[in-house]
């Protein structure tokens, strides 16, 4: 066992840990963030995709004991201070961006990563950007959608139909 | 301008808020306290006599709890079937026996053998890998047609061969063969409707629960339908009554039809935590669902049109294989015959057609229900086939569709069903129309100046949803009634909460189920919540599949709402001192029809909970209302779809530069809803199309076992947003349900995989090519190969 101290959405935590335990057992069964997702395990769905230090990072693929000193973010920090929903959220909402829900943590936190680095990203850029994140329900157009409008970008002469 | 709130107006999902914040409830994320974990030893031959199961060394490691093999469940039920098929002699289906866990032998990769549970799922996998399992090898069985041969090696020893049913259907062959042979020209195709993994995000998780003191097991699962799991386990299986057994399926990550099935880890988990008075948990993991979930489609077919001198379809012929794998999962049975051959005759007033289906035992995974579920194979072969009839006659495809489709209605088909409504001209006007024909050519020439062909496809389709009028499908050998329920419980204060039968794991019931209700009483959506997804809380329900859920339950709603009203109206004609015939119920305002006098909903419905001013003679108090609904008909969803791709002739890859979609939906209730439901059965049709296949080598290993080897549809796989279009505007709304509503879910899945591969094979006899035939996935090698072989 290993104790790692890490802050997760802003709260310090230390736990005790196995070498062994992926970041994703640890946020889903140590700390009860059950909001990270895990849909496979070969690192390709991204339903696990958390923020380490800002970066985009599969959860799946990486020990606990990795983030040791790390600040980590997951989809339970996204809205905004107040309880609303954040902007990339709200998009989502608005541009029906979601269906079962179960993939939509990893999209939400792929999204907020690309955004951080391209700001306007074209529709090209976010399906390129996407290719680690599966959605079985959406057929991504909407997924697409929201992202451009979380973005600031006007979607509303996209056909919606 | 569009409405806002009610019947036709899109609503943002309700749902969304705690899927968004990661504070959805999905089965994994439940935990009950001191729980167990399992972890299921499967076999990785495909076939295979177990000589000999030794437990000793794993049941002395640490936290080992209890292991499990197929012994521990002799006497107890096997996972059923619930469609019994009589095939062509007047014989019942052979149906094998399907055990928890293998007993005597294994006859797929991912059969399991063993469970261990132990106090972590660490310390229970440490200990499969310690049980030493002696399986003599057998000869594994995938080729369909070589399985029944003479002398072919069986699955199943106490069956006669490798064959389930040999099943035929619609015209009587010497009316068939009289077509055939008065025919001016016969078209003929053989092609595969290649096997897939329906893979919804959310992995299968089951926890079993069980409390002594009330002697009462409680199974939370990953179900589209938690009360036919209650009803199959507990009845079938193992032995537990109604009463004592509840079944939640709560946030449910997709389905896709995967999840409608009883699987073997849900009666084992529930078994588990009796028989080790302790919470059980099983969580797959993705690779164990490749080889545990039931896959989808996987026919072989031939297929024969004939026609006469002027083109008129007078004749159709179909011969399928279809695969059912090792056992006969839930509803395997039924989708190669009743949700396949009585969509034979398409769009088409075709006089004379004729099913034949052979489905067969194969020592590889079972099939069943994937997304469109039949259909999906029906339509694939018909209009793989007109286009093909099309090319070789030289004639417009499109017009030979138009030529030969059906105009009034109801019309009943030579295969059984009665279309109650439809007009297929009109999808096909919208479909032209957005897709821009006119501009075709050039767009063609475009592409061929950057060396690229470019090739563009139509499909019509017609499919039957709202599964189904109880009566028919009982004749048809279903085991179960498919009919659907409701309660409306109105609270003292005017809040209300529905209980429905379906199931939402993506499909937004939540949000559109209360905007039926509120359209109904004219009140605010917000007024009214929906309970779903646990047997302890709904009336009953046989959850969703197959496009039903507002069709079937959301009409069981419907009539319950009615039965409200209806009681309402009577406690408001008392509360008016009026005659119940005078009170009309707008905007939730009960008024007495000619006059000012009026009364609020929330006046009525405190009335009927405090009824101290109230018809106590007449009527009871409260205001709850239950209905079961069983449909009189399928609905008959229909549409065109077309697409224009382009094909790199040094590659082989295909990329979808433009795509249409033109439904019949009947009534919608929720654009955004339906369009979403679209975009995904589309993605997941472009899917089969172009990259998905579910493949076994000759010795039934599963070649596809991940997403590093089945290859998913990622966001640049499908068509850009331009070029993108969704239409719903065609409606002809089902004649038989109180919405008029026919079903969505399935259409995409259905619509566009031959309007993918009819693309495809234009571009590949543009120019001087002449490609004959591909099959699907159309992936790069293979048009490569077909090009270039």
């Amino acid at each position: 066992m290993t104790e790692v101290t890490m802050v997760v959405n802003g709260k310090s935590v230390t736990k005790s840990v196995k070498g062994n335990t992926l970041m994703t057992e640890f946020l889903r069964e140590e700390l009860r963030l059950t909001g990270t997702h895990v849909g496979c395990d070969t690192s390709q769905c991204g339903a696990c995709v958390v923020h380490v230090n800002g970066e985009a990072v599969k959860s799946c693929t990486m020990f606990a004991a990795e983030a040791n000193g790390a600040e980590v973010n997951t989809i339970e920090s996204m809205e905004n201070p107040d309880g609303s929903l954040g902007v990339i959220q709200q998009a989502f909402q608005d541009h029906h961006g979601l269906q079962c829900g179960f993939c939509t943590p990893g999209m939400v936190m792929s999204a907020a990563a690309l955004l951080k680095d391209n700001p306007k990203p074209s529709e090209a850029e976010i399906r390129d950007y996407l290719e680690g994140n599966i959605c079985r329900c959406t057929g991504y157009h909407n997924i697409v959608k929201s992202i451009m409008a979380a973005s600031g970008q006007d979607v509303s002469n996209i056909a919606a139909e | 301008m569009p409405k806002d709130h009610g019947i036709g107006a899109s609503p943002k999902r309700r749902e969304d808020v705690r899927f968004l914040t990661g504070t959805g409830n999905y089965t994994d994320d439940i935990n009950v306290y001191g729980q167990a974990y399992v972890y299921f030893l499967r076999s990785d031959m495909a076939h295979g006599n177990i000589k000999n199961i030794d437990t000793s060394a794993a049941e002395a490691m640490s936290g080992v709890v209890k292991i499990f093999t197929g012994a521990d469940f002799e006497g107890v039920g096997g996972i059923p079937c619930g469609w019994e098929i009589t095939d062509k002699n007047g014989d019942a289906m052979q149906e094998p026996a399907h055990p928890v866990l293998a007993i005597g032998k294994v006859r797929h990769v991912g059969d399991p053998i063993a469970a261990v549970v132990a106090d972590s799922l660490e310390e229970a996998r440490n200990a499969a890998e310690a049980i030493d399992v002696d399986i003599e090898e057998l000869p594994a069985v995938v080729d369909m047609k070589a399985a029944l041969e003479d002398g072919a090696t069986k699955v199943h020893d106490d069956l006669t061969s490798n064959l389930c049913y040999d099943w035929q259907f619609g015209t009587e062959t010497a009316d068939v063969d009289a077509a055939f042979a008065g025919a001016a020209h016969v078209t003929t195709l053989e092609l595969t409707n290649n096997r897939l993994v329906a893979n919804p995000m959310e992995p299968r998780v089951a926890v079993g629960d069980y409390n002594r003191a009330g002697d009462h097991s409680t199974l939370h699962t990953t179900s589209q339908n938690p009360h036919v799991i209650r009803l199959l386990m507990g009845a079938f299986v193992l032995g537990i009554p109604e009463h004592k057994l509840t079944v939640v399926a709560p946030d449910v990550g997709g389905g896709f039809g995967t999840k409608i099935f009883h699987y073997a880890e849900e009666a084992f988990v529930t078994f588990a935590a009796k028989a080790c008075n302790r919470a059980v948990k099983w969580t797959s993991s993705r690779s164990e669902a490749f080889m545990s979930d039931a896959h989808g489609r996987d026919h072989v077919s031939k297929i024969e049109l004939a026609l006469d001198a002027d083109n008129n379809f007078v004749g159709l012929r179909t011969d399928t294989y279809a695969n059912m794998g090792a056992y006969l999962s839930t509803f395997a049975s039924s989708v190669p015959t009743w949700l396949h051959g009585t969509l034979m005759a398409g769009n088409y007033k075709t006089p004379a057609v004729q099913v034949n289906v052979k489905a067969v035992f194969t020592t590889t995974v079972p099939v069943d229900a994937y997304r469109g579920a039949g259909r999906p194979e029906a339509t694939y072969q018909l209009e793989r086939l007109i286009d093909k009839a099309a090319r070789e006659l030289s004639v417009d495809p499109m017009a030979l569709r138009r030529q030969n489709f059906i105009t009034s209605f109801p019309y009943a088909t030579p295969v059984a069903v009665e279309y109650d409504t439809g007009d297929y001209n009109a999808t096909m006007d919208k479909m032209e129309e957005l897709m821009d024909f006119p501009g075709f050519a050039a767009r063609r020439a475009a592409s061929e100046a950057k060396g690229m062909l470019r090739g563009r496809g139509v499909n019509c389709f017609i499919e039957a949803c709202g599964i189904a009028p109880s009566n028919l499908v009982g004749q048809l050998g279903a085991r179960a009634g498919l009919y659907d329920a409701a309660t409306v419980r109105v609270n003292a204060t005017g809040s209300i909460s529905v209980m429905v039968g379906a199931h939402s794991h993506g499909q937004g019931h939540e949000t559109v189920f209360p905007q039926v209700v509120a359209e109904m009483l004219g009140i605010d959506e917000g007024m009214i919540d929906i309970v779903h997804g646990d047997t302890s809380k709904i009336p009953f329900g046989m959850g969703t599949y197959g496009s039903r859920s507002l069709a079937v339950c959301g009409s069981a709603m419907v009539r319950a709402t009615e039965k409200i009203i209806n009681k309402a109206k009577k406690i408001a004609a008392h509360l008016l001192e009026a005659s119940e015939g005078d009170i009309e119920l707008k905007d939730g305002q009960f008024s007495v029809a000619g006059t000012d006098k009026s009364v609020a909903w929330g006046d009525v419905t405190l009335a009927a909970y405090v009824p101290h001013n109230y018809p106590l003679e007449d009527i009871e108090p409260g205001l709850e209302e239950t209905a079961f609904y069983d449909p009189a008909n399928f609905t008959y969803p229909a549409g065109a779809y077309a697409c224009e791709v382009e094909v790199d002739p040094e590659t082989g890859k295909v990329t979808i530069e433009k795509f249409v979609s033109a439904d019949d939906f009947g009534n919608v209730v929720n654009p955004m809803i339906v369009e979403g439901q679209v975009h995904g059965g589309i993605a997941q049709g472009i899917g089969q199309a172009l990259l998905e296949n579910c493949a076994y080598d000759e010795n039934g290993q599963l070649l596809s076992a991940s997403y590093m080897d089945y290859a998913m549809p990622r966001a640049d796989d499908l068509p850009h947003m331009a070029n993108y279009v969704v239409d719903h505007s065609c409606q002809t709304p089902c004649t038989h349900n109180p919405l008029g509503v026919k079903g969505c879910g399935e259409a995409g899945a259905i619509g566009s995989p031959p309007t993918v591969v009819n693309a495809v094979l234009d571009a590949l006899n543009s120019g001087n090519h002449d490609v004959e035939h591909i099959d699907m996935p159309v992936s790069p090698s293979r048009v490569w190969e077909a090009m270039n072989g």
